[in-house]
């Protein structure tokens, strides 16, 4: 497939950005790394007249790594999180998850902005955002706000950003010493778009989980706290011994969907299987 | 110095050598040149406006505003291109009952599957021609459909052709022996049905031509990614009605064929039509989208398969009995009852019984055309066989492989032939198998699995052993009515600088074909490797002949080559004598250089000779007759095909919990007679590997129940990649071919048949302690997981 015409253009600024978003109000994109919206315009799922490239901007690119927490620039590829020997030691579960983000040639033009604004209730990387509890810098001609990961994704791959808006960066709170993370996936190949994963953070004293946030991706519509497991999880001993009130919990956080060559019911189970080995990883992975 | 050096070069011998592809760098640098990097001049691009449905009534084309979209040249319906065009009926004439309606080139009252082309736009660019294509607006009536194999023949489905009355394409029965008793005799009989899904070749490079009717002469010249030139010569110049040396088909570099470009397209004949019509080159390269819809599918059988086995441990019976869902019409010149029949007659071929009953059934439905696809239908046999070979040596209490080596025909047997019409000759099942017991360490690899079971690790071991038929011959195709050339041909002319230049009929989608011929042509001329050239893919120069399909490339075409290399030896040496004087007992030609057969000394190299033969005739005596170009053609004239066979062994590790299935090691045991190229040969088991893993493991078109394909992108229908295949260990036995002198068979869709076999063996294998089955593929997590849930122990997954 050709992809429909469209007008390119190439940002001078952010103010430019905005201001082409803007008067085509609605009939124009943003391109980052076009790793999503490229396949889209090709496959005829969206026709819109205006790209406008974001890829040259300085404003949106850089990672701070320095204070309490950490800044990443919404330009930032895949790649440059996945070898960021900074985030490897403040935030070392956002490599990982990038270690399962789609193929190396995807990931050296991906971006984490790309990748939060397209929200795709299956990718890794929005999931993590609401588990290390980011909050997302957002610009546009009225200037800049933020909201919590938590409140961005708003519905299936549908965000709180309004038209004309960019996101500028994502902060991410740097996790206490005593953070325990874990995080899996069930793929069919590797590299594919999960069909049920699950990011986990959870502070751990002595043997005991007090605090644990627990977000699924896959199985959802969107990327959200999944307030059941995520309670379930809070008390815990390590190791934890009775499974059932985890697998209960995961029944009550997801009603996934049937999609060809699933049924809801399988992935319920998934979920449930592969809860119960990501809380068996938390008791043996050591504290950050 | 340089003296030794060409005598390193002289004593090395071409055939059995491991030399690369000799087009890989220029392809590897993105020096390819495939059809859609050709332009030609006032070239237009088609696009095709497609049924959405799986059938449906037309009540009304609405084409105006398409055709004043912008770069529209032209927007042609079947009633434009339908006349031009003799319709394509895919029935084959030497399978009595075989029956299928003809098929025009694109639908008018009615699609009967959903992807049929409807409407042609032509324009400047692809682009303008997808645009003004979302401009044509149909109609539609939306009809039942009927899907499944085993619903076709339901008196409450719909019929896909009304003037058949009913949805059956072919019905085909084998019975020797006295199957009812074996059966009734049996100390056990095992029996399962077996789902195999719908699925795709997937080539890299996607179907596509260029197609430029020259209306100043009259001459058609088609530019296709497709694997017989010739075949499709004789298609455009028979259907389009234009006289055959008018007509010229030039196959450029291919990515990949498997067989699926092997079929014939009504929408490939169309973009000719259209050219004829516009008098201008019209190109037409299908997109991933449309790969999916209308590239000729595969598989989408259901069989039943029964043995009988002694309480010895003897099989003493098979019964087949085979659904295949063809799709909306038989596939013309490629007929696609052939799954079915090569389900019916390879099932049980390695192992020693008489008694054997079985039927085939092909069916319409309102689904896309089942074509040509690699191994066609002989993994069902493999995979069939070697399920129950597996049950039955259980039930009996036996060692798979020890039931293997029991049953199969013993060493000495051969030739003989099947019941299922196979005659073997110079198969080894029992060399293949003991050097592949060796080479998995295939008693610690058992005491391994049981160990780990203890642990809650669920491993199997899967052992399929197959026959593969390659390189068909004129008793197959010659009766069928369909115009195939089983034979094939060489031309080789000696360059006059001592260099040799081959032109064959065989074609080369990636397998490397051409790099053999020339090794063949090195070595029976007696030149260095480096000093062939070899062309291929152009019908009106190339000696006629088939081109690339059943494994027939080194088979036949390689025959051919030696032939016309030995020709050109005999003259060139004739030559050379006539030259130095000598008489030709004397001489001998070894790394491109004359010698003396004594001495081994240089008399005059191959350019000395060239150099008189061209251009120094005049110090020849007066009736010498110089002849430096050959051409030699070669067909097995009473051979149906070359049987080639092997066998393979897969471990695998089963998730139980999830249903996720890990391979972790694949091995092969391969005879394809005698081998002419390794690496090239590896190469092509590895491939075939790969696609066999990935049929069992990952693909399949997911048709609703209503007929509409839910996963028609590369997102959704799942294609193994290099990350998800385990190593994969080739070893070979080499029994060579005595129908010629080469002794080659083919090779091509060995890795898939066996792998299909012993994925599907060892999935099973690991499921035994959980007493459930898998039999519908491909293994998804979810069929795996339903497979333990009906165990009937229900064991404790830790759930
Ligand atoms: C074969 C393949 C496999 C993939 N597998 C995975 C996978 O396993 N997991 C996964 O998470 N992803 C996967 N992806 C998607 C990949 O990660 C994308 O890079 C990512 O989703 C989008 O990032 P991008 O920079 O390419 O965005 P683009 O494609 O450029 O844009 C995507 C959308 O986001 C908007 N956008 C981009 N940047 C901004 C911004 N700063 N502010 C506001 N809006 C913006 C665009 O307007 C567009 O609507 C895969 C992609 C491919 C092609």
């Amino acid at each position: 497939m050709k992809a429909p015409s469209f007008r390119y253009v190439r940002a001078r600024s952010l103010q430019h950005a905005y201001q082409v978003l803007q008067h085509h109000n609605g009939d124009a994109v943003a391109i980052a790394g076009g790793q999503s919206l490229m396949a889209g315009l090709n496959l005829r799922l969206s026709g819109p007249k205006v790209l406008v490239d974001i890829g040259g901007l300085p404003e949106l690119s850089g990672m701070d790594c320095g204070g309490k927490e950490v800044r990443i620039g919404a330009l930032t590829r895949h790649v440059e999180v996945l070898r960021s020997k900074a985030l490897q030691e403040r935030i070392p579960l956002l490599p990982q998850a990038v270690s399962h983000v789609a193929h190396a040639a995807i990931r050296n033009r991906g971006t984490l902005g790309g990748s939060l604004a397209y929200a795709d209730p299956a990718a890794e990387l929005p999931a993590c955002a609401v588990a290390l509890d980011a909050t997302i810098v957002v610009g546009g001609l009225e200037g800049e706000r933020e909201v919590k990961a938590t409140d961005f994704f708003t519905g299936l791959m549908d965000t709180n950003l309004k038209p004309g808006e960019l996101i500028l960066a994502v902060r991410f709170p740097v996790p206490p010493p005593h953070t325990r993370f874990a995080f899996d996936e069930f793929t069919r190949r590797q590299g594919d778009f999960a069909v049920v994963g699950l990011a986990v953070t959870a502070l751990v004293g002595g043997d005991q989980i007090e605090t644990a946030r627990a977000v699924y991706f896959g199985c959802v519509d969107r990327a959200k706290l999944a307030e059941q497991v995520s309670s379930a999880l809070c008390g815990l001993k390590l190791p934890v011994a009775d499974r059932g009130a985890i697998r209960n919990a995961v029944t009550k956080d997801l009603e996934p969907d049937d999609t060809p060559g699933w049924r809801a019911e399988t992935k319920l189970r998934l979920a449930q299987v592969l809860t119960q080995r990501i809380v068996s990883r938390l008791a043996e992975s050591g504290t950050q | 110095m340089a003296d030794s050096a060409d005598k390193s070069r002289s004593s090395q011998k071409a055939i059995g050598a491991s030399i690369p592809r000799s087009e890989l760098t220029r392809l590897m640098s993105g020096k390819g040149r495939y059809v859609d990097d050709i332009k030609l001049p006032r070239m237009l691009h088609l696009a095709y406006v497609r049924s959405p449905h799986p059938h449906a009534r037309i009540i009304s084309i609405r084409i105006d505003e398409a055709l004043g979209a912008p770069g529209v040249e032209a927007v042609l319906t079947g009633d434009d291109l339908n006349p031009m065009c003799k319709p394509l009926v895919g029935v084959a004439l030497h399978r009595p009952g075989h029956r299928s309606p003809p098929q025009s080139l694109l639908a008018t009252e009615r699609a009967v599957w959903q992807g049929q082309p409807v409407v042609a736009v032509v324009a400047l660019t692809r682009a303008e021609a997808e645009d003004a294509a979302e401009q044509v607006t149909i109609q539609w009536d939306p009809l039942r459909a009927v899907t499944h194999p085993l619903d076709a023949l339901d008196k409450s489905k719909p019929v896909v052709h009304p003037e058949l009355g009913d949805n059956l394409a072919f019905d085909f029965t084998i019975n020797k022996g006295d199957t009812d008793k074996a059966f009734a005799e049996a100390a056990f009989v095992v029996e399962d049905q077996f789902r195999f899904e719908r699925q795709l070749a997937m080539t890299l490079e996607p179907r596509g031509l260029i197609a430029d009717f020259n209306p100043g002469d009259g001459s058609l010249t088609v530019i296709h990614s497709h694997q017989s030139p010739f075949q499709m010569q004789d298609v455009f110049s028979q259907h389009l009605g234009i006289a055959e040396h008018k007509v010229k088909v030039l196959a450029p570099d291919i990515g990949g064929g498997f067989g699926m470009k092997l079929n014939l397209y009504a929408e490939e004949l169309a973009v000719a039509a259209a050219s004829m019509r516009l008098g201008r080159p019209v190109k037409y390269c299908a997109d991933r989208l449309e790969s999916f819809l209308a590239d000729a599918h595969a598989r989408d059988h259901v069989l039943t398969g029964r043995m009988a086995v002694s309480s010895a441990g003897d099989i003493t019976a098979m019964e087949v009995e085979d659904f295949g869902a063809v799709g909306a019409y038989g596939m013309p010149l490629r007929f696609n009852v052939a799954e079915g029949m090569m389900a019916i007659t390879m099932s049980g071929a390695p192992y020693n019984f008489s008694d054997y009953k079985a039927r085939t059934r092909s069916l319409y439905v309102n689904k896309n055309l089942v074509g040509m696809y690699r191994g066609v239908g002989m993994p069902f046999a493999c995979v069939l066989t070697e399920v129950l070979a597996d049950r039955a040596a259980r039930a009996v209490g036996m060692d798979p492989v020890e039931f293997r080596r029991r049953n199969y025909r013993p060493r000495g047997s051969y030739p003989c032939v099947t019941p299922g019409g196979q005659k073997l000759e110079t198969v080894s099942f029992h060399e293949c198998l003991d050097k592949l017991v060796k080479l998995i360490d295939y008693d610690e690899l058992r005491k391994e699995q049981q160990a780990l079971r203890q642990e809650g690790i669920y491993r199997g071991i899967g052992i399929a052993t197959f026959v593969e038929q390659t390189a068909y011959g004129p008793p197959y195709y010659g009766p069928s009515g369909a115009r195939i050339s089983t034979q094939d041909g060489c031309n080789l002319r000696l360059e006059p600088s001592g260099v040799l230049r081959c032109v064959t009929s065989i074609t080369d989608q990636g397998q490397g074909t051409l790099t053999g011929i020339a090794q063949i042509i090195a070595d029976s001329v007696g030149v260095p490797y480096a000093d062939v050239g070899v062309m291929a893919g152009d019908s009106s120069i190339s000696p006629y002949g088939g081109g690339a399909w059943a494994s027939r490339g080194m088979a036949i075409g390689g025959e051919a080559a030696l032939g016309a290399g030995r020709k050109l030896r005999a003259n060139i040496l004739d030559l050379a004598a006539a030259i130095t004087q000598t008489s030709v007992e004397q001489l001998d030609i070894t790394g491109g250089q004359v010698v003396n057969t004594k001495t081994g000394m240089a008399v005059i190299s191959l350019a000395d000779v060239a150099k008189v033969g061209y251009f120094r005739q005049d110090t020849l005596p007066a009736d010498f007759d110089v002849q430096l170009s050959v051409s030699h053609s070669f067909a097995a004239n009473a051979q149906m095909c070359y049987l080639a066979n092997g066998v393979q062994a897969s471990y695998v590790e089963v998730d139980v919990e999830s249903g996720f299935i890990k391979l972790l090691g694949q091995w092969a045991v391969d005879d394809c007679g005698r081998i002419i190229n390794p690496l090239l040969v590896d190469e092509q088991v590895r491939g075939g590997i790969a696609q066999g893993i990935g049929a069992v493991l990952f693909e399949e078109c997911m048709y609703s129940p209503e007929g509409y394909l839910q996963n028609g992108t590369l997102v959704d229908y799942l294609v193994p990649m290099a990350g998800d295949l385990p190593d994969i260990f080739v070893e070979h036995v080499e029994t060579p071919e005595t129908a010629t002198e080469l002794g080659a068979k083919g090779v091509g869709e060995a890795g898939l048949i066996g792998a299909m076999g012993a994925v599907w063996v060892s999935v099973n294998d690991a499921l035994v302690p959980f007493e459930t089955v898998i039999t519908h593929q491909p293994f998804s997590p979810e069929r795996i997981l339903d497979a333990i849930s009906r165990s009937p122990g229900a064991l404790n997954t830790g759930h």
